[in-house]
């Protein structure tokens, strides 16, 4: 295992990158846009965020910018990897009407050019695991999501500072980085272990020809990681939170949720692993093309659940049931495992500040 | 099918029957396709040009391999629109999609179907099963409920079911006019009519969520177990491959799973408010 680990003194981390770009990798790395942290087109280290570091609470996400050289000592940004696969709005297929009336439908172009993304976190990992599981069901794999992820590249970085929002140690997804990557790193004062998870992975890092790590550096890497996991202090329930969710319809705290809960869906839109969508027709002037557009949608918007034009969750509290029942619960029998990752996303991105950590505790102890 | 499962496949129109004053059928073949094969109460994603899609219940045209129906009620912006349609104009078709009625597992067994409004369309491939195949089955009853009588649709097909051996037809109206030969109420009102074996009774249940609740309520009463009742739910279904997470109900894709639900497998999510 030791000899497998190699380190790359933080000087050197151009050379990662360039021989990505060598092997005609598009690269994305973690940029400072519009007051957070978001994965955007870097071209050197120079782009990425040293000294940025990161406090997340409940309804507030604020950068600090301090003097330090490290450049991954922040938990997350309001997104993962999800629009990068799963777009926020894309079309999906398009139909031309001849003057006769007949109808061509035909698959929307898009070119998809090798992309490797600098910096991801476990909880990203864990995510896109779970979409993977949704887009890609075997004889009924999205094509446009599958384009997208197999030009994927990624390289992980284990996290050494979680947020006061995070909870990825409760749901067994981080801080350090599981599986899901092609090349991992730890980032340390002077520098970066590395370590491959896949062939590609395994052929950038023979490439770049680098020393092993030493014991001392593996030794800071286990305590970075103990201190990562000891920050951490919110817990979602495990054992039992499913039957309970589905048991608990009429629990009066989802009323008590309701009543904070603005229904605005921004946890949706935050959430890595979040799926539902909304398609509509797009039609050019002279009515000679249509285009089909997905984008993303959320069960907190009233008509989501429509149906012969009523909503079948008419009230905030349905909808915030149906979110929480699903995530935690529907997702297991759809897909075997919790829907959530610990991102705690949710938290610092709903507006009130609703702890979807402190909600579930509540509608598991309290019989109701 | 082609290789994207999004994409739809053009479809003709051959045929246009008015079924009533806010129902029609149109009859449909896929373009340049010999075989279009569904199961009794699988749906297909039916797409207006510029406008968008609908589910739509699939309807056997006799024994035609590539042609088919979709009985369609106008309410809302898509069904509106392809109500204009004439013979000769062309739609997109996604499909089949959905889990059919298990009619192997009701074999040998008796049958009671039960359907209110246009809740009868995903059964006729059911029915029409039984005009080929009257022999797996036993004892048949068909229920049928409509608010004015004017709205009963397809006739001749009820009269034909009529007329199969030991198969009983009971058709109702709300507010029926004078010369309505059927029965007044509605169709959970029938239930009094009937004279089932509760243990040997294969229940398939389709229309309005409030009219299989009661339907549900009586069978239970009468005897039926959840394993023998079988629903066909609606919701708001998009992609109708479990993607779009629109339909889900707990933790069921409607549009996946079902649309056809054994009861005990939903009965803790069926019925409750906001679920």
């Amino acid at each position: 295992m030791n000899q497998e680990q190699k380190f790359l003194p933080r000087h050197d981390l151009d050379r990662l990158l360039q021989q990505l770009k060598e092997e005609s990798y598009n690269c994305l790395g973690p940029v400072v846009r519009d007051g957070a942290i978001q994965y955007l087109p870097i071209t050197d280290s120079s782009d990425l965020p040293a000294g940025v570091e990161l406090d997340q609470v409940p309804a507030a996400y604020q950068l600090e910018f301090t003097d330090g050289d490290r450049l991954f000592n922040w938990s997350n940004g309001p997104q993962a990897l999800k629009p990068l696969l799963f777009r926020p709005r894309e079309n999906i297929w398009q139909v031309q009407r001849d003057s006769s009336g007949n109808l061509a439908f035909s698959q929307a172009d898009e070119s998809v050019e090798p992309t490797a993304v600098i910096g991801v976190r476990a909880c990203d990992l864990a995510a896109l695991e779970l979409q993977d599981r949704h887009f890609l069901v075997p004889g009924a794999e999205d094509p446009h999501y599958k384009k997208r992820r197999d030009s994927l590249l990624l390289i992980g970085v284990d996290c050494s500072q979680p947020s006061d929002t995070c909870f990825c140690v409760s749901t067994g997804d981080g801080p350090d980085l599981r599986s899901g990557f092609d090349l991992a790193m730890t980032e340390l004062e002077d520098g970066f272990v590395l370590r491959a998870g896949t062939k590609r992975g395994q052929k950038i890092l023979d490439a770049l020809n680098l020393s092993a790590a030493t014991e001392t550096q593996l030794q800071q890497v286990a305590i970075q990681s103990e201190q990562a996991t000891a920050r951490q202090r919110r817990l979602l329930p495990d054992a039992g939170v499913q039957k309970l969710l589905l048991q608990r319809p009429e629990h009066p705290h989802w009323q008590n949720v309701a009543e904070r809960c603005t229904a605005c869906g921004s946890c949706t839109s935050v959430c890595p692993t979040c799926f539902c969508f909304s398609e509509h027709s797009e039609t050019n002037l002279d009515a000679s093309v249509s285009q089909q557009v997905r984008e993303w949608s959320s069960c907190f918007i009233p008509n989501h659940s429509n149906s012969h034009g009523h909503p079948v969750r008419a009230d905030i509290a349905s909808r915030y049931r149906q979110w929480l029942t699903h995530k935690l619960a529907g997702w297991q029998e759809q897909f075997g495992r919790s829907g959530c990752v610990g991102c705690g996303r949710c938290i610092s991105w709903c507006p009130v500040g609703i702890d979807i950590t402190q909600e579930v505790n509540k509608l598991v102890e309290d019989t109701g | 099918m082609n290789g994207d499962i999004n994409l739809p496949r053009e479809a003709v129109i051959t045929e246009r029957i008015q079924d009533s004053q806010d129902t029609f059928t149109m009859r449909l073949s896929v373009s340049g396709v010999d075989r279009f094969s569904f199961l009794p109460g699988q749906f297909n994603m039916l797409y207006l040009y510029g406008v968008g899609e609908v589910p739509i219940s699939i309807v056997p045209d006799g024994d035609s391999h590539n042609s088919f129906d979709h009985t369609i009620r106008v309410v809302g912006r898509v069904t509106n629109g392809l109500g204009e349609l004439q013979p000769g104009a062309r739609v997109g078709i996604r499909g089949p999609f959905g889990r059919s009625w298990p009619i192997d597992m009701a074999k040998g067994r008796d049958l009671l179907l039960v359907t209110g409004g246009l809740g009868n369309a995903p059964l006729v491939g059911v029915m029409e099963h039984l005009v080929k195949q009257r022999d797996e089955f036993g004892h048949v009853d068909l229920l049928h409920g409509v608010k004015q009588d004017a709205e009963l649709i397809w006739h001749d097909r009820y009269q034909k079911w009529a007329t199969l051996p030991n198969t009983r037809v009971l058709l109702t109206a709300d507010n029926p006019s004078p010369d309505w030969s059927g029965s007044q109420g509605t169709v959970v009102d029938l239930f009094s009519q009937l004279s089932i074996t509760p243990q040997n009774t294969t229940a398939m249940l389709c229309g309005p969520e409030v009219m299989m609740l009661a339907a549900i309520e009586r069978l239970r009463g009468m005897g039926v177990v959840d394993s023998n009742i079988w629903v066909s739910l609606e919701r708001n279904m998009q992609c109708g491959m479990g993607k779009c997470g629109h339909c889900q109900m707990g933790p069921k894709f409607v549009c996946k799973d079902g649309p056809v639900f054994c009861l005990s497998e939903i009965s803790g999510y069926f019925g409750k408010k906001g679920i």
